[in-house]
């Protein structure tokens, strides 16, 4: 968990709840079923674009909209294992620690990041190396106890071992 | 230390002598609401802790609203499952089952659930209405539900708070909706991200109860994780006819320290909407009067009260809707169906032509009951606008006050209600 690399997807600001995952796909049984339709209002080729991505980087208010916790899991089963935004909303940040993806909330420019870079993230030094842009960028590390619950794969795994 | 209203509710929630914004605590949680989400995600999540028990059965209120009575097999396959959660763990507060009851952010303050001073969380971001009544409350994602089924705690971060200093009274024609779209419209939809909204001021007293919710239930459009009301004889009255259970107000420290402040005069607030498709796309509504309309809807949590209700009657009174729209009126509750009723409000929606659904949320989230077709514009008393929320991605939503929306029905475009009233 302390070492995330992969190549990063761009997405743009305010990208809603309902834009992941809308109102209608909500009733789908089948989480693999929904994560289909996943940003289809956005980009309808999204969910086979995505394939060769594991990092999403956004702009402002990234997840801002309903507490549906399925906008999170659908990036989990498409594979994204990290979200860098420039901001989060409330819900959508704490749905991704849950779910054990790490949220990670940095002001970025496209000098030093931009669609399709190879990147690493080391969570425990709150560094950012874009290995194709060859430039460090630093962000603020999570607490120690969000990032507890990371390591543990989520805060059921975590809690599971209390009960 | 001097707290703000968040800062005093978190602090009574936790077992520390004394706590700062910015800082990481847990609270133990006095009530929690699931609807749908507990036959979506949270049963699911919440067999994978292998306990055969929650926590306390008596904190957790569940109701269906967003797809009652069922319209598609898989909301009922959805239901069955949140059902069946709800008997195997002997929720308390289970009404599951009473689909006539309503929407749960009107029907949990209907049956004196909310009280001041209370932490309540919800598996529904528009869980902050409560605040109206002077206590926290948040929504949540289906595993931090979990959570709160198996300890009766969460972690919260201390928010910072912004003032709303609300002053002077409303004009005729201008609801509070108005009011809250204009401050999103002036925050933006990340301006309050993580915040407390705090609504202080001689302008809380003219506001009805029911204003104070459609204000509240929509602060999490700005971002706000709170949104509290300072309490006043009115709350009192409004909680002490619903519940026998004591409440004690509370109120902000004198020396409470505000991130911000913001200064509202609602004497010089005017009709706005918020255009497509970001609630806080702000427009004066003069700028769209003649924007062609194909349906109005008239309810959800936001704007299905009796105060929606009696304005929105008193402009249709005696007049139909333009030929080619389609209205829709829908309760919030039972409860207010059957006053509307009474009032003979219902009446006068049905000789207008409107249609006039059960209680449910229905048409807010494009589920049932008037979804869009591709290209429509609806102008809606609901919350949120974004691409597709109401049906077809191409479809638009105008947010607008219940006023706005019945004028606009009138006349088959966006009107002035100025004009009509």
């Amino acid at each position: 968990m302390n070492k995330i690399e992969g190549c990063v997807y761009l997405l743009g600001d305010d990208i809603n709840t309902d834009d992941i995952v809308p109102s209608s796909a909500l009733t789908i049984r089948d989480t693999n079923e929904m994560a289909k339709l996943t940003l289809k209002y956005i980009d309808a080729n999204f969910v086979e674009s995505v394939k060769k991505y594991n990092i999403i980087i956004a702009g402002e208010n990234f997840g801002t909209g309903s507490s549906r916790e399925e906008a999170v899991n659908v990036f989990k089963i498409l594979g994204i294992n990290a979200i860098i935004a420039k901001s989060f909303a409330r819900i959508y940040f704490r749905n991704l620690i849950n779910l054990g993806i790490p949220a990670i909330q940095l002001i970025w420019d496209e000098n030093y990041l931009s669609h399709g870079d190879y990147i690493e993230i080391l969570l425990d030094k709150g560094v950012i190396f874009n290995k194709t842009k060859n430039r460090k960028m630093e962000f603020k590390k999570l607490p120690e106890f969000l990032v507890q619950i990371l390591e543990d794969g989520g805060i059921l795994n975590q809690l599971k071992k209390t009960l | 230390m001097s707290y703000t209203i968040a800062e005093k509710i978190l602090l009574n929630h936790s077992n520390l002598k004394e706590i700062s914004p910015g800082q990481f605590i847990n609270c133990e949680i006095d009530l929690i609401m699931v609807h749908e989400q507990l036959g979506g995600r949270i049963h699911k999540e919440y067999e994978k802790l292998a306990i055969d028990y929650v926590w306390d059965p008596n904190k957790i209120f569940f109701i269906l609203d967003h797809w009652v009575p069922a319209p598609t097999i898989s909301a009922a396959e959805m239901h069955q499952d949140a059902r069946n959660f709800a008997e195997k763990y002997k929720f308390e507060h289970n009404y599951g089952y009473q689909e006539d009851k309503g929407i749960c952010h009107q029907v949990l303050p209907e049956m004196g659930f909310s009280r001041p001073g209370m932490l309540i969380v919800g598996s529904d971001s528009h869980t902050t209405t409560y605040g109206a009544f002077n206590c926290l409350s948040t929504g949540i994602g289906a595993t931090d539900v979990s959570v709160v089924f198996a300890t009766g705690k969460l972690w919260f971060k201390v928010p910072e708070t912004y003032r709303i200093n609300l002053k002077g009274k409303l004009s005729k024609g201008v609801m509070s909706k108005d009011l809250i779209l204009k401050i999103i419209g002036d925050l933006s939809t990340k301006g309050a991200i993580y915040k407390s909204l705090e609504f202080h001021g001689n302008g809380v007293n003219e506001l009805s109860v029911d204003g104070r919710m459609t204000i509240a239930n929509m602060v999490v459009e700005a971002g706000a994780k709170f949104g509290v009301f300072l309490p006043d004889i009115k709350l009192k009255n409004w909680i002490e006819k619903r519940t026998d259970e004591p409440f004690e107000f509370v109120h902000p420290d004198k020396d409470a320290l505000y991130e911000k402040d913001f200064d509202y005069n609602l004497s010089e607030i005017t009709p706005v909407v918020a255009k497509p498709s970001n609630p806080g796309n702000l427009a004066y509504v003069e700028e769209v009067v003649g924007v062609k309309i194909d349906q109005a809807f008239l309810g959800s949590c936001t704007n299905g009260r009796m105060e929606d209700f009696r304005i929105a009657a008193k402009i249709l009174k005696g007049k139909t809707i333009d030929s080619k729209i389609r209205l829709i009126v829908i309760p919030a509750s039972k409860e207010i169906y059957k006053k509307a009723l009474k009032e003979g409000l219902i009446e006068i929606f049905i000789n207008s032509g409107a249609v006039v659904g059960h209680s449910t949320c229905g048409p807010c989230i494009g589920g049932h009951l008037g979804v869009l077709g591709p290209e429509e514009i609806c102008i809606s008393s609901s919350n949120r606008n974004f691409v597709g929320r109401m049906g077809s991605p191409t479809s638009q939503v105008y947010l607008a006050s219940p006023a706005t929306v019945i004028a606009s029905a009138l006349k088959g475009e966006i009107t002035d209600p100025r004009e009509v009233l």
